[in-house]
């Protein structure tokens, strides 16, 4: 946001547009062109004349450029904070026994026990188990993508907040509760539940209302955590192992076949130019629109570039990751735009702050974008489902729950789920639609984490025993 | 066996790869991406190599110590000639995105050069490599527990930590040395580069007589650094304007 003021304060003061394209000032920063180049071309508040097609459809080159060079950045706006949800898990499970421990406790999903007395029992179990599991998942995801076709948005809403609501008060006083026994905190009720209180209310209205970006890019990474422990602790291993390679299938499935369940969801929204339950998924950057002198509304982050979606919708079971389609709004903090300089601007240019209104319009607009969105480049962000975030932290946390406690095994895991995101990241910059994110890191995680497991700890482990250095 | 031990060893070990991480890598996502391909790709070397030793082992009688170990060597040696073939793959990939990219910008050149790539990838593979080296041993020393019981050196964490280091320094001025040469085609320098590390690995081997391990394996670290620095486009002159905080015109940046 900050940015944002800065590049429109300078507009205000600088008349000359700044012959910029070309300009780098050095090597390997990409960071800085948007602000040297996009500033350049419009610097007031005021629109250029309407530019001819040659200039739009340079554009289209440019902006493909671009999205490419920008790839960079957005690979890094997602990996900070899935290390960052990574981070949490390992670090509980390796210090919170609770959710490694075996109560005999199972999901209602998952009804086979694993502890059989034969292999071949205890794999047909973990199958059966995954079958029901994700017979769950699909006819969850067949349920909401009817209630979104048949537009009962409110039935939707509802079990979203109160998928939500389970999640930052009861499972997060579990959570708590299990750290406090880990320390031997001692306690008390009163204070526990001012915490407790404080801490979901200012998720859920963070989560489903207005709320900082960073406030609430925290509590979903948080909320995704807390769900990645409980599948981690409830599901048994070769179960677990399953659905995490059975779920990757259905995502390919689901996202790409043109009769998958997501895709369809995908092509409704935008066929309404509906927002597609933006608070459900983890974005990068705010919606942040400025309204031009005539032309409607300018583009915000991630709302009208498919290329910058992914979606991964993963309605699990009532402890389901919430967060309804509530509009992604712009931050409470002014961000320093005093009230006098937000009143003036207003004058001059209209609505600030974005509504439905504003937002449909621009996804109407044609796809070769304005050119005044270039001030608003260095904010394109992008998105990525928390199904995705709950589905790699439970990999890694399972890496380093289950392999011996080595950490070797926990660290390639993570590298190959980054690979992976990265990989899928530039599939997403070629191909420019709704990729589905699971399949290529799951995939890598898994091979990484059963041949690092069995394979490379062995030879490590003779290594650094004898402290042979390779 | 403390947690004096532990930060000691952490810092020793972790603490130069970390700050070059956060002073010249974190800033930029490009160099970031790289490191992290440079360390998946010496991690599949890793693999690739383990495999073989694996199947080595597993085919052959697990009584016998001395084929153990001699097969443990084997597969080190294996992997060490692995780990230098993935780097040259990495540089081919490297080489061929960054033209890519360099094709599709406006600008004349690509947007990042050689010579960063070569030490972003130098350091990804370090890193990974010291990562894999120390960290259980790192997460060994906080528990509770006596070195040394069985007549084993007292100096386990420390030297371990310092080997780590000086490997993961080696890594990278091997990636800058390495990829300079390939741009130069000269590949006598893939073959220096290889029988370094082959040396390095077989100073290693006098472990845990640590004198005659450590401190050759650290005087070929200062001889890289030297070359590295040398090959990269530095110059006594650059030094010497260094120390006399004096700006020259024609600097680069690399």
């Amino acid at each position: 946001m900050a940015n944002n003021g800065e590049d429109i304060e300078n507009n205000t003061v600088t008349e000359a547009p700044v012959p910029t394209q070309n300009q780098h000032p050095e090597p390997g920063v990409t960071g800085v062109r948007s602000r040297g180049g996009g500033g350049g071309v419009e610097q007031n508040g005021q629109a250029p004349p309407q530019r001819t097609p040659q200039v739009v459809e340079s554009e289209e080159d440019e902006d493909e450029e671009l999205t490419l060079k920008y790839g960079a950045k957005h690979v890094i706006m997602l990996f900070v904070p899935v290390t960052l949800c990574m981070v949490v898990v390992v670090a509980t499970i390796k210090s919170v026994s609770f959710y490694t421990q075996n109560d005999g406790q199972r999901l209602i999903y998952t009804p086979f026990p694993e502890d059989t007395d034969t292999i071949g029992q205890r794999a047909l179990n973990s199958v059966l188990n995954a079958t029901i599991m994700i017979s769950v998942i699909i006819v969850m995801t067949m349920v909401l993508v009817l209630l979104y076709k048949y537009r009962c948005y409110r039935v939707i809403q509802g079990w979203l907040f109160l998928s939500s609501l389970l999640l930052l008060f009861f499972f997060s006083f579990i959570y708590l509760k299990e750290v406090f026994k880990t320390y031997n905190v001692a306690m008390d009720w009163i204070t526990l539940a001012v915490i407790v209180w404080n801490f979901g209310v200012v998720g859920m209205i963070c989560i489903h209302w207005k709320g900082p970006l960073r406030l609430q890019q925290a509590y979903l990474i948080m909320i995704s955590a807390l769900m990645a422990l409980v599948f981690i602790k409830y599901l048994p291993e070769w179960t677990a192992w399953l659905i995490l390679a059975v779920i990757s299938v259905y995502d390919l499935l689901a996202v790409l076949c043109p009769k998958g369940p997501l895709r369809i969801l995908v092509e409704t929204a935008q066929e309404r130019n509906e927002p597609i339950f933006p608070a459900l998924i983890y974005s990068s950057t705010m919606v942040w629109l400025v309204n031009m002198a005539d032309t409607a509304a300018l583009s915000s982050p991630g709302l009208t570039a498919p290329s910058c979606i992914i979606f991964d919708f993963y309605m699990l079971p009532p402890p389901a990751l919430a967060l309804g389609p509530a509009p992604l709004s712009p931050p409470e903090d002014d961000g320093g735009f005093t009230p006098n300089w937000m009143g003036h601007q207003e004058h001059q240019l209209g609505p600030l702050q974005s509504t439905d209104e504003t937002r449909r319009e621009i996804q109407q607009l044609p796809s070769a974008r304005p050119p005044v969105m270039d001030d608003d480049d260095e904010e394109r962000g992008v998105k990525l489902g928390l199904g995705d975030f709950i589905f790699y932290s439970m990999l890694v946390g399972k890496a380093s729950a289950a392999a011996s406690g080595d950490w070797n095994t926990t660290l390639a895991s993570f590298v190959a789920i980054l690979i992976g995101l990265c990989l899928t990241l530039l599939l997403l910059a070629i191909f420019k639609k709704a990729l589905p994110a699971l399949p290529i890191s799951i995939f890598f995680g898994l091979v990484f984490y059963f041949a690092t497991d069995n394979l490379v700890r062995p030879f490590m482990d003779q290594l650094a025993l004898h402290q042979f250095y390779i | 066996m403390t947690a004096a031990v532990f930060f000691g060893c952490a810092f020793i070990a972790f603490g130069p790869a970390f700050s070059l991480f956060i002073f010249t890598i974190a800033k930029d996502p490009l160099r970031v991406i790289i490191l992290i391909a440079g360390a998946f790709f010496w991690l599949v070397s890793l693999l690739l190599s383990s495999l073989v030793w694996f199947i080595a082992t597993k085919a052959t009688n697990a009584q016998d110590l001395t084929l153990q170990k001699n097969l443990l060597i084997f597969g080190s040696i294996f992997s060490v000639i692995l780990q230098e073939v993935f780097r040259f793959g990495y540089y081919r990939l490297l080489r061929k995105a960054n033209e890519g990219l360099a094709a599709i910008s406006e600008e004349d050149g690509p947007p990042l050069s050689v010579r960063e790539m070569a030490y972003v990838a130098g350091l990804g593979f370090g890193i990974m490599s010291g990562a894999f080296s120390m960290i259980n041993t790192l997460s060994d020393s906080l528990g509770p527990g006596t070195v040394g019981m069985f007549g084993d050196s007292q100096y386990y964490f420390i030297t371990s930590a310092l080997m780590t280091l000086a490997l993961t320094m080696l890594h990278t001025f091997w990636g800058v040395v390495f990829f300079e040469g390939c741009e130069r085609k000269r590949w006598w320098v893939i073959a220096v580069v290889l029988c370094v590390h082959l040396m390095v690995f077989s100073l290693s081997l006098l472990n845990p007589f640590y004198v005659g391990s450590i401190l050759p394996v650290y005087a070929i670290m200062l001889l890289m650094a030297v070359w590295a620095f040398f090959s990269s486009g530095g110059s006594l002159h650059n030094i010497t304007l260094l120390w006399t905080c004096r700006k020259s015109n024609a600097e680069t940046s690399s």
